[in-house]
């Protein structure tokens, strides 16, 4: 069952082989299962995912059925509001937290009739590379527990690995998509900035932040990203473009694309086995009739350093809100000052505060110039990178990751030795692309994700190569043993 | 004085837009707590701001009247601080690149005119109200008035007494209601402000230490606030001290300034460009829709009822410090009332009343046509002007067409000629001392005379034409 | 030559209401020193005339109309604050 896409679920619910209850029930079963060591969830909804699909029954075999979507159970990262299912975007000082409203996705999901089954663990305010910085317990990689699940949003891409959800939705401001899509050998898309709505998903870094669909092929994210894109009047970021039929451009044929593979992403530091992954990858794209030539990404370099600056500069003001005064967990104070400096030092974890702390300085008076505007200014030079390369190339490929997931504990003490994790998926976002991740080996039984860049809106183009790559090899169909 | 003064002002004006800056919240005053509020004004997680197109029209709108330079690019920053009141613990502001730079407005004082530089207005959003429960130790917020438009009017540090921070205040009042863009009601909230003085020899360049007044409830505490404190420094700077950078209140009770804190160097605001919401390109089409809807201005009007209603300066003046005032005032001549004896209406009975009853035109009874009418019936000869002040204070306190009152209550005026006669002809009877008195050139005594007639018609009699039958009426004895 | 001081930390800890006992002001100070001396790194670019980007897409007049539309009562409204008095959220006293 868990190894079924989208469009085979819908044919079994159409034809009556399989109803909506059975199949939440399926998800739950399994989560009661294997949750236990995988930990991908935060909350569930059990009592409410089982209602929703007992009154999506009635609708089966009728017209209001029709939907590709329709029935499905569906995991939501924590940091996505949900009204009345409590949103904690795993920090302790939401542990009661129960938001109003739901976000766009979340609506858009609804008309498309999914069902929520719960919450998904992740970085606290997704602000972390392996999951361990939840404000509650790490999710541990399906393909072997001893090892991170990649973050921040290491519950979406576990639970799908697990075969607890079909797909889930995620969010990346630096590869949080992306990195534990690779960590565990599923898909995962960071869609262009502006495409899909961030109302309601609890804000990092409001420039760089993008909800995407997880999910185990290509065809199942187009599927999903299909139902939630496009322009939200409620985002004034959002961008008020016509969603193209993403499903026409799963074709398998890239012949004559244009492939261009920064050497900065093959550079030292890059893993042998990933490195080797990416060339046989790029081996089948050719004999599938692409071409692909070394290029330079010159700025990738300094990526690291402009996006920790900015992405903390603007997570210092998205993370002053949570001070104890309409929502959230208050501690006990004498005074106001107190009562600020209290909830938020016993709400927050150690790399939730280590940001803010880098941001304020960032932003404090006499260092804004120096540290905040220059990296806004390097931000343009990396942006522009992009742009150059694709003036003569479709697609950028090349490594999620330098490395494959690694062992919980490993890199927790040293904030620099995680923060390079994401040296390859960091830049996507500074420039505002669209990118993939799909899995494309396995180096010492973890998963390896091979990446696929596009230029602004060209989520077709992604997803043909994607597509075409995920149909000529069997990596997809590798999954983990729980 | 040793010192030269150098006052700021820095005002700050709700727009009456219907909803907030950045949701779809009602703006409504007065509301129950926390009734106009919603996730959006609330600061809760993952939401986001939605510019308000009417607030960015008003605030160009006014940043014209002030004679602002509008920005054709124009941006909006967060400026971070905690406070309770501040949902976001950031208020989204203008930095860098406020909406209007640069513009001016003439003041009046002493019968002469002075230009005071307005060095910015920029667009934000308010903050909620926060109330101090008295003998708890606890304050309470409520969040309907956050997420109202507001523009924040700086002017430039022009003006020299607290003469002139008063008129400034008054005639930017004047222009930011007759844009329509604000009530300007300081008893709401709806306009505020925070003052600026500080001292320096005569001469010199270089601005003295400021000290920044807050918490100024009326023009008249702004005044008599900065008045205090020019006193209050001079003293100090002659003791040989220093004048400290510090915010004061104004202690209505006290009529003195009162610490509220000192300040260490310049708060850090972090201001950063706001990443939720995307730039404005301000193009000549927009800006000329917005100019086309800016109506007649204060000094425009002004001119104008000097040149067509041949009003005196000072009445075109005093008429068109109020939007309000000036608007009664347009209606009534549009009805066909005489311009300057309206004007005189207005300036005299009206404002007298207004005054001792601390009310607004609009808060009153009385209407434009009600005051014509009343006019009009002055110079028909209906009634006396004396009679008139009578009809007018039933106008005021309770409406209603003056016609109709002066028939209700019989106040006609007597102008029957044979009628006056015999009521003259009785008094003269009962009056023979007078007569004598006239006939030896006393002329005192018809103004007592006249008086007793008035007297016996209880003020309903025709005073012209009773004058005339009593010299007529002697003349035949 | 160390980028922050313990000073500094403290006074950003302040300007961002963290409370930090010596030991953690010791920690940040030391961790924020390394991640600023990376961020130095980009001081080797020339980016004199090199526009900065607030935003990836060139948006611009995302406005909306002035219309009402109410959204929570106030019970919604204050379902989630920790403490409340007479329809308002309270606070701890704004004076000492």
């Amino acid at each position: 069952m868990f190894d079924k896409s989208i469009s085979e679920l819908h044919s079994l619910l159409h034809k009556k082989e399989l109803s909506v209850s059975e199949l939440v029930q399926t998800s739950f079963d399994r989560i009661h299962t294997v949750d236990e060591k995988v930990k991908a969830f935060m909350t569930l909804n059990e009592e409410g995912a089982m209602q929703a699909a007992k009154a999506l029954d009635g609708k089966l075999g009728t017209e209001e059925a029709r939907g590709l979507l329709f029935g499905l159970p569906v995991g939501v990262k924590d940091n996505i509001v949900t009204k009345g299912l409590r949103t904690t975007a795993s920090s302790q000082l939401l542990s009661n937290f129960e938001p109003l409203h739901n976000a766009t996705v979340v609506e858009r999901l609804n008309a498309a009739e999914t069902i929520t089954v719960g919450k998904l663990n992740m970085d606290e305010f997704a602000m972390g590379s392996s999951n361990e910085n939840s404000g509650y317990f790490g999710t541990r990689n399906p393909w072997n527990t001893d090892y991170v699940p990649g973050g921040s949003s290491g519950g979406s891409a576990a639970s799908v690995a697990a075969g607890e959800v079909f797909f889930s939705l995620g969010s990346d401001t630096g590869g949080s998509i992306r990195q534990p899509a690779a960590f565990c050998g599923v898909v995962g898309l960071k869609p262009t900035y502006g495409l899909v709505s961030r109302f309601g998903l609890i804000a990092f870094a409001s420039s760089l932040d993008q909800i995407g669909p997880i999910t185990n092929t290509v065809e199942d994210n187009a599927y999903l990203l299909q139902s939630i894109a496009g322009h939200d009047k409620m985002d004034s970021t959002s961008a008020n473009v016509d969603v193209p039929d993403y499903l026409s451009s799963l074709t398998g044929d890239v012949k004559g694309l244009r492939i261009a593979v920064p050497k900065e992403y093959l550079a030292e530091g890059v893993d042998e086995d990933v490195k080797n992954s990416v060339l046989q990858s790029l081996k089948k794209l050719e004999e599938l009739g692409a071409t692909w030539d070394e290029v330079s990404l010159p700025h990738s370099k300094y990526a690291v350093a402009t996006y920790y600056l900015l992405s903390s500069s603007e997570a210092s003001a998205n993370l002053a809100r949570f001070d104890g005064v309409r929502y959230g967990v208050r501690a006990e104070a004498e005074n106001l000052l107190d009562l600020y400096k209290k909830t938020r030092s016993e709400g927050f974890g150690d790399e939730v505060k280590r940001r803010i702390m880098l941001g304020t300085f960032a932003l404090s008076s006499g260092y804004y110039d120096a540290y905040y505007k220059k990296a806004q200014k390097v931000r343009t030079l990396i942006k522009n990178d992009f742009e150059k390369v694709f003036e003569d190339y479709d697609v950028i490929i090349g490594p999620t990751t330098p490395t494959p997931a690694f062992k919980v504990g490993e890199k927790i003490d040293n904030p620099l030795t995680m923060y390079a994790n994401d040296i390859l998926t960091i830049p996507v976002n500074l420039a505002g692309v669209p990118a993939i991740s799909v899995p494309c080996g396995l180096s010492n039984g973890l998963p390896v994700g091979l990446q696929i860049i596009g230029k602004h809106f060209d989520e077709k183009t992604v997803y043909r190569v994607a597509h075409a790559f995920e149909q000529a090899t069997d990596h997809h169909k590798a999954k983990p043993e729980l | 004085m040793n010192f030269e003064t150098i006052i700021g002002l820095e005002v700050h004006s709700e727009l009456k837009t219907n909803t907030k800056i950045f949701c779809n919240c009602s703006t409504n005053f007065g509301a129950p707590p926390n009734t106009n509020v919603c996730p959006i004004c609330l600061g809760h997680p993952g939401v986001l701001p939605v510019m308000n197109e009417q607030a960015v029209d008003f605030a160009m709108r006014a940043a014209m009247a002030l004679n602002c330079e509008i920005a054709e690019d124009t941006k909006f920053d967060r400026k971070n601080y905690f406070y309770p009141d501040n949902p976001k613990a950031y208020q989204i502001s203008q930095y860098d690149k406020p909406i209007g730079e640069n513009g001016w407005i003439d003041i009046e004082v002493n019968g002469k005119t002075k230009r005071i530089g307005i060095t910015r207005l920029h667009l934000e959003e308010d903050a909620g109200k926060l109330t101090h429960v008295d003998g708890e130790n606890h304050s309470l917020v409520d969040f309907n008035r956050q997420g109202t438009p507001l523009v924040e009017i700086v002017s430039e540090p022009d003006i020299r007494t607290p003469e002139e921070a008063y008129a400034y205040l008054e005639k930017l009042k004047a222009i930011l209601q007759y844009t329509e863009v604000s009530d300007c009601k300081m008893e709401e909230g709806s306009l505020r402000c925070d003052a600026n003085l500080s001292l320096r020899p005569y001469g010199q360049e270089e601005f003295g230490t400021k000290t920044e007044l807050k918490n100024l409830n009326s023009f008249a505490n702004v005044q008599k606030g900065l008045q205090y404190e020019e006193v209050r420094q001079e003293k100090e700077l002659l003791a040989g001290n220093v004048i400290g950078q510090e915010t004061r209140r104004y202690d209505e009770a006290g009529k003195k300034t009162i610490l509220m804190r000192v300040k260490e160097g310049s708060d850090d605001y972090r201001y950063f460009p706001e990443p939720d919401l995307v730039r404005l390109a301000i193009n000549k089409e927009w800006m000329d829709r917005v100019r086309a809807d800016i109506p007649e201005l204060p000094d425009a009007r002004r001119e104008r009822y000097v040149k067509e209603y041949d009003l005196p300066e000072y009445d075109a003046m005093v008429l068109t410090q109020s939007k309000k005032m000036s608007d009664f005032f347009e209606v009534a001549i549009g009805q066909g009332a005489d311009p300057k004896q309206t004007s005189n209406w207005l300036m005299g009975e009206v404002s007298a009343y207004l005054n001792a009853n601390y009310k607004e035109i609009d808060e009153v009874a009385l209407t434009p046509e009600g005051l014509g009418k009343l006019i009009s019936l002055i110079e028909k000869g209906t009634i006396s002007s004396k009679i008139a002040k009578k009809v007018f204070k039933d106008l005021i306190e309770k409406g209603g067409d003056p016609e109709q009152i002066v028939k209700d209550k019989g106040l006609v005026q007597i102008s029957d000629e044979g009628e006056l006669r015999s009521i003259v002809s009785g008094i003269l009877d009962e009056n023979e001392q007078s007569i004598e008195d006239y006939k030896n050139g006393k002329d005192r005594a018809i103004g007592f005379l006249v008086g007793q007639v008035m007297k016996a018609t209880k003020g309903k009699a025709n005073p012209p034409m009773v004058n005339k039958l009593i010299v007529e009426e002697m003349d035949k004895r | 030559m160390s980028r922050i001081t313990k000073e500094e930390v403290k006074h950003v800890a302040n300007l961002a209401r963290l409370e930090m006992d010596e030991a953690e002001v010791e920690k940040f100070t030391t961790q924020l020193d390394d991640i600023i001396s990376m961020a130095e790194q980009l001081n080797e670019l020339d980016t004199e005339n090199v526009e900065p980007t607030t935003h990836v897409l060139d948006l611009k007049n995302v406005m909306r109309e002035d219309k009402v539309q109410p959204w929570l009562t106030r019970e919604e409204a204050l379902k989630n604050a920790p403490d409340q008095a007479n329809g308002q959220v309270k606070v701890p006293s704004i004076f000492e």
